[in-house]
């Protein structure tokens, strides 16, 4: 376990380093901030001040050594546009982006489950025949242009939810949260619906697969012959052995729906993180960018780390091949 | 299993036939793989032909007429009395004009670097099977770090990187793209290099490289050719995506996926046919592709068959 560990950690290490790597020389190859954020009207001496003062005077791996050297007392330098630290400026944004994409998740789970179940249950039917093709349509439907078609729906044609913004928020743990307010919890819907569709359709064909494995087993016919409802053999038997595999792809699918979080963001003008990277983007803000890659990447790589850990508490065989 | 009782050709049947006439077979057995793909042909044909088939061009600002802008479906033009069965955009831009040409962008985008990816990933994965050692070590722990985020995540660091343009999006794919063909590319040779007709060859005193050409090669094109198909219609969704959000074609140039950004501001206007008919073509690409790929992947997949 202890070797097992370490092995897995310092992997993770490397590709947390390699990405640094990656997104510093990258972003500093191409297109200089400087013809941004400086006016014309600057002369050649307070133009170059302004670069010294920034640090692009340097040369570029020592530019990157003190990005390195920052980045692990978790200072990734001051955003050029909002002149703060840019590691604070994402920590404040993330909130906002993880609320949505654990309502993704949780409507991905209450939606996707239920109905996968069915599907398992009864393939022949109509219903689930129906879901599966709708399942298909939901892997093809391209994100973003569902959520303008929500929007003009559910908003404009309709009027029934609101468009735009997180509504009214309340506090918690110094953080403030859009779902403990009615309001906050109206503007939350259509956002992480749209970040939910491409999971729903995922929980659906996980679930159907799963219990359709399951249902023929020997403990689910003993669990009808002793008398149990068949609300209880499912709820209690058919459905936690099928939840193993839909938990684990759900924890692994939680980092691209806060990647993906950035289509949503920009639309529903969703205040969170991926607004503000897109934001910066388009404003050439790289330690705003960078910082944002980096927390993504290392938010990433432990979840990975977990999902793998656990694997191999519940899995033996996992255990056997990673010890060769 | 009693091969007489079925009305499709036996077993027997089938290997006398040439491999490829049993794929073709197989795919017209299935209907809405059919329509799937005359569709697609459709759409190809419209969007290759769209220079002769449009009104106007759209990319040719001097064609436009401002005073047409943001016209409802069925309204006439001004001048010579066309009727814009679609509607007009924001810059007066016939919508049918517009969807035909950013639907060429699209296309293009997405098989251009399907294809490119494909030629690159398939032979980066059959010598990393090949050659072996630190060489298939490097390449393979690379392939697994492209893999191991978010798609989106990496195009937007390397759109961040590179910039505007349609030649970006498209390297920014290909970039993407070639580690899911290395992947199944590699797999794949693996296996087959060590069948019989490999060591036959061997045999024969065929050298290395006629043998992954000639011999591996062909018979690792099926799930490459699955693989293709997806990741086509993949690099499409994509491509809308990155132009929706601003990072890739041109304002000049309008993919479809631009073209639903720009009507994005008006459809709070209850103009929403500008938004609404460019991503119904995206749609129904994608799902045509989608169809196709579907039901290739059903008669191409080796472990069905064998």
């Amino acid at each position: 376990m202890i070797g097992w560990t370490l092995r897995r950690l310092t992997q993770s290490f490397l590709v947390v380093l390699l990405m640094t790597l990656v997104v510093f020389v990258g972003l500093n190859a191409i297109g200089n901030p400087m013809d941004i954020l400086v006016g014309e009207d600057l002369n050649q001496a307070e133009r170059l001040q302004a670069i010294a003062h920034l640090g692009l005077d340097k040369p570029l791996w020592e530019q990157y050594l003190i990005f390195l050297k920052g980045a692990v007392h978790g200072n990734l330098g001051q955003s050029f546009v909002y002149h703060e630290d840019a590691m604070r400026l994402i920590l404040q944004r993330l909130p906002a982006t993880f609320e949505l994409a654990f309502c993704a998740l949780f409507l991905a789970v209450v939606i996707g489950v239920p109905l996968g179940m069915f599907a398992g249950t009864y393939p022949d039917h109509p219903l689930s025949r129906m879901m599966m093709a709708a399942s298909i349509v939901g892997f093809s439907l391209p994100a973003f242009w569902v959520a303008l078609m929500m929007i003009m729906l559910f908003s404009i044609k309709l009027g029934w939810l609101p468009a735009s913004g997180r509504g009214e928020t309340r506090e918690l743990f110094g953080v403030q949260w859009s779902w403990l307010t009615l309001d906050g919890l109206q503007h939350l819907l259509l956002p992480a619906l749209n970040l939910a569709l491409f999971k729903i359709s995922l929980v659906l064909r996980l679930t159907r697969a799963g219990v359709r494995e399951v249902l023929p087993q020997e403990f689910v016919k003993f669990a009808r012959a002793k008398g149990l409802s068949p609300m209880r053999v499912m709820c209690m038997h058919v459905m936690r052995n099928t939840m193993i595999p839909v938990v684990t792809v759900l924890a692994m699918e939680l980092g691209s729906t806060i990647a993906y979080a950035v289509v949503t963001e920009s639309i529903f003008s969703w205040p969170g993180a991926g607004k503000l990277i897109l934001d910066s983007i388009n404003m050439l803000d790289r330690p705003v960018v960078v910082a944002y890659l980096m927390v993504v990447v290392v938010i990433f790589v432990v979840l990975n780390l977990i999902v793998d850990g656990l694997y191999y508490l519940l899995d033996p065989r996992v255990r056997v091949e990673g010890s060769r | 299993m009693n091969a007489a009782s079925k009305p499709v050709p036996s077993h027997v049947g089938l290997q006398a036939q040439s491999p490829w006439r049993r794929v073709v077979l197989e795919f017209i057995s299935s209907p809405t793989a059919v329509v799937g793909l005359l569709v697609l042909v459709l759409i190809m044909l419209v969007a290759v032909l769209a220079p002769w088939i449009v009104v106007q061009n759209p990319y040719d600002l001097m064609q436009l007429n401002v005073l047409d802008a943001r016209l409802a479906p069925g309204s006439a033009n001004m001048d010579s009395g066309y009727t814009y069965w679609l509607g007009t955009d924001g810059q007066g831009r016939d919508l049918v004009s517009a969807i035909l040409y950013g639907l060429r962008i699209s296309l293009w985008v997405g098989i251009g670097s399907a294809l490119i990816a494909a030629v690159i990933g398939t032979l980066v994965g059959l010598v990393s099977a090949y050659v072996g050692g630190w060489l298939d070590a490097l390449l393979m722990r690379l392939v697994d770090l492209l893999l191991s985020f978010p798609v989106i995540l990496m195009a937007l660091m390397i759109l961040a990187w590179l910039g505007k343009g349609v030649g970006n999006v498209m390297l920014t794919l290909i970039l993407l793209e070639w580690a899911y063909y290395a992947r199944t590319a590699r797999g794949q040779a693996l296996t087959e290099s060590r069948r019989e007709y490999v060591d036959a060859a061997r045999g024969q005193g065929i050298g290395p490289w006629r043998i992954v050409v000639g011999h591996i090669l062909p018979n690792c094109l099926p799930p490459l050719i699955v693989i293709g198909a997806l990741q086509i219609a993949r690099a499409i969704t994509l491509e809308a995506t990155l132009s929706f959000l601003g990072l890739g074609v041109p304002v000049t140039e309008p993919s479809l996926g631009l073209l639903i950004a720009n009507g994005f501001q008006y459809m709070l206007s209850n103009e929403y046919w500008i938004s609404l008919f460019p991503g119904l073509a995206l749609l129904i690409t994608i799902v045509a592709i989608n169809l196709v790929g579907d039901r290739l992947r059903d008669v191409l997949n080796p472990r069905l068959l064998r």
